[in-house]
């Protein structure tokens, strides 16, 4: 497999708007993707990530926007002609072809001889690891099997982009994982640009490269899953990235992004965090706080502001479900092994954070 | 008969011995049985064994030219209904397939509907187009594109048409039944990989549909080799069909074993042209190549 060179992998969606009705299912979303790079759209059902899927791939014309590939403007070529791979959710091999006649069918389609389509076909066969099931029935592979089939497919004739409508959604966890770091392997070999749809966050957070998270049609942020899991810019990726816990409250002052807040909890009590976008003065806000930066510590009874009402042991940490002072239910999460201090169920605490581990959003 | 399982039938959870299966189905077999395997029996026994030990009667079918060519244009008639019946069922259970909801329960009602409705009264139908003064003859000369009226009634044409219409469902419902198992995502893969309309026709939906497309074609071909009512009333004599001319063996000339080896001669060709179909499919399978 040749590796694709220059920028003929990159993908550039430009202000894409798809109208469902009085529905936008996506709505001016705009995105890069450079050449070789793994991007994940995520998001849940109905967030138009699979809107904009079907629209790079050539099976929904967009109201809005363009679709780049390369500096090639795809938005209203047929699928047939934009020379772009996909593997679909379900399991697509035609049942009437062996193994090998359906990684040799997109050859077939390009006018390549038989001798060479069978070279191509045998060498992209083994690409996947399956060598010697070339003359098996798509019907004789298993579930794991038949999608690495479906990815030799659509590699063979060196697409300038892999699309992927969630391929491992049917099969079971353990091979879930497993081909999830195969297909990343696969994809750092051969170099080529892949968009990967899914709704599952650890799968987008193992694979990709960048992820871009979407809800109700518009990307809520484009970033490495670091930073998304770490800094997110909006209240949504924030819930749906990782567990968190929300507090609300209110400021005094309007405050812009990175700006230290302290924020008038709800229930009564001060919060000291860090704006994560420019807030408005007086508005409600939402507090985002990770269990796991959450510090737990024995408090007498003047200095406590949590009491611990359960603790969950899981092993490798331990969950403690908080009430504080105000009445906020809070979570936190105790690594085992690091000598920290474990309360029991209706110990009172103190809580400490880093500011900069508390994100304030507007709610 | 899957997984080695004993072929007793199952029912309920339960399982019948071969006993039990057989009496189970005895009212049904008897009835076959006694009006239906009896007196063909009986027929074809007639025409090797009346008056004694002969072949006469299966000679005299391919020797006199008269009844060589009833049984040819049996054969031809049955091969152009079965062409035009798939060419009108395709489009049709194409639409169905890709239809849901009001739209395909109009569609469905549309294909059934004749099928519930009496031969007699929809061959009947097509004498009121066909005929002299019929619609069509009334339409065409009203606008002016004939002086007088076209012979309809009583051509090969006619009967063609109005057997592929009376015959359309047994060729939609299977067609369908093959394309609506085929998922849409296949012809989605296709295009994907570089197929055009044409090439994801020929490659993936019709080897897909294939199956059901050789079920119709049997079918409405042997169904339309035995027809008696719409040939007999849309073709008249001149275009007399094998039906036809068994019935008019047995009641006109009273001649049984003449007639016994008419039906003889059918039935073998009925038997022999199901076999060779189902290995024709069998053998399409080996035919594609990567």
């Amino acid at each position: 497999m040749g590796v694709t060179n220059g920028q003929q992998g990159r993908v550039a969606v430009q202000d894409l708007v798809k109208r469902f009705g009085p529905v936008n299912a996506v709505d001016h979303v705009s995105l890069e993707v450079s050449s070789g790079e793994f991007l994940a759209l995520l998001g849940p059902s109905g967030s138009g990530k699979t809107t904009i899927l079907m629209a790079i791939a050539g099976f929904e014309y967009p109201d809005e926007g363009r679709i780049l590939i390369g500096d090639e403007d795809i938005t209203w070529a047929p699928p047939n002609r934009r020379n772009l791979g996909m593997v679909f959710q379900r399991y697509t091999l035609f049942p009437h072809m062996s193994v090998l006649e359906n990684i040799a069918f997109p050859l077939k389609m390009r006018g390549i001889g038989r001798a060479e389509r069978e070279e191509r076909a045998r060498a992209a066969l083994a690409t996947v690891r399956l060598g010697q099931m070339g003359d098996r029935r798509p019907a004789q592979l298993s579930g794991g099997q038949q999608q690495r089939v479906a990815i030799a497919r659509a590699i063979v004739y060196q697409p300038r982009v892999l699309l992927m409508d969630e391929p491992l959604s049917a099969l079971d966890k353990n091979l879930r994982e497993e081909m999830q770091i195969e297909i990343k392997h696969l994809q750092r070999e051969i170099g080529i640009t892949v968009i990967f749809v899914t709704h599952d966050q650890t799968e987008a957070l193992t694979m990709a490269d960048r992820v871009a998270v979407l809800d109700h049609g518009r990307l809520q942020q484009l970033g490495a899953p670091r930073d998304l899991y770490e800094a997110p810019e909006t209240v949504f990726v924030a819930g749906f990235i990782g567990e968190t816990n929300f507090c609300e409250g209110r400021i005094p002052h309007a405050a812009r992004p990175g700006e230290p807040v302290s924020v008038a909890l709800l229930g009564g009590g001060q919060m000291d965090a860090v704006a994560a976008q420019p807030l408005p003065a007086g508005q409600l806000i939402k507090v985002a706080l990770r269990p796991e930066r959450l510090r737990v510590l024995p408090a007498g009874n003047e200095t406590a502001t949590a009491r611990v009402t359960e603790a969950i042991y899981a092993g490798n940490a331990t969950t403690l479900m908080l009430e504080g002072q105000g009445g906020q239910l809070l979570r936190a999460r105790i690594p085992a092994g690091a000598g920290l201090h474990e309360p029991r169920p209706g110990d009172a605490v103190r809580l400490s954070w880093q500011t900069a581990d508390a994100r304030a959003f507007i709610a | 008969m899957s997984g080695g399982r004993p072929s007793w039938f199952f029912l309920g959870g339960r399982r019948y011995s071969p006993a039990a299966s057989l009496m189970l189905a005895a009212p049904f077999l008897l009835l076959i049985a006694i009006i239906f395997i009896l007196p063909l029996a009986t027929l074809l026994h007639e025409s090797a064994f009346v008056p004694g030990p002969t072949t006469a009667h299966y000679a005299r079918a391919f020797e006199e030219p008269v009844y060589l060519r009833v049984m040819l244009r049996t054969l031809w008639i049955a091969v152009l209904v079965t062409a035009l019946a798939l060419v009108l069922a395709w489009p049709m259970a194409w639409v169905m397939s890709r239809s849901t909801g009001i739209g395909l329960a109009l569609l469905a009602a549309a294909v059934l509907l004749p099928l519930w409705t009496s031969v007699l009264v929809r061959t009947y139908a097509w004498m009121v187009l066909l005929q002299r003064n019929g619609v069509i003859n009334q339409l065409l000369q009203g606008a002016g594109l004939i002086d007088a009226p076209m012979r309809l009634l009583y051509t090969q044409g006619a009967v063609v048409l109005a057997m592929a219409h009376v015959l359309l469902p047994f060729m939609v419902l299977p067609i369908y039944s093959a394309l609506k198992g085929i998922p849409e995502d296949y012809a989605r893969a296709a295009q994907m990989l570089g197929a055009s309309a044409w090439s994801t026709f020929r490659e993936v939906i019709w080897p897909l549909a294939l199956p059901g497309v050789t079920s119709g074609c049997l079918m409405v071909f042997l169904l339309a080799l035995g027809f008696f009512v719409t040939p007999a009333l849309i073709g008249g004599p001149q275009q007399m069909m094998i039906a036809t001319l068994v019935s008019q063996q047995v009641r006109e000339m009273l001649d049984w074993p003449f007639a016994g080896a008419l039906v003889g001669i059918l039935l073998v060709f009925v038997l022999g042209i199901t076999i060779l179909f189902k290995r024709a499919v069998r053998l399409d399978r080996f035919v594609g190549s990567a």
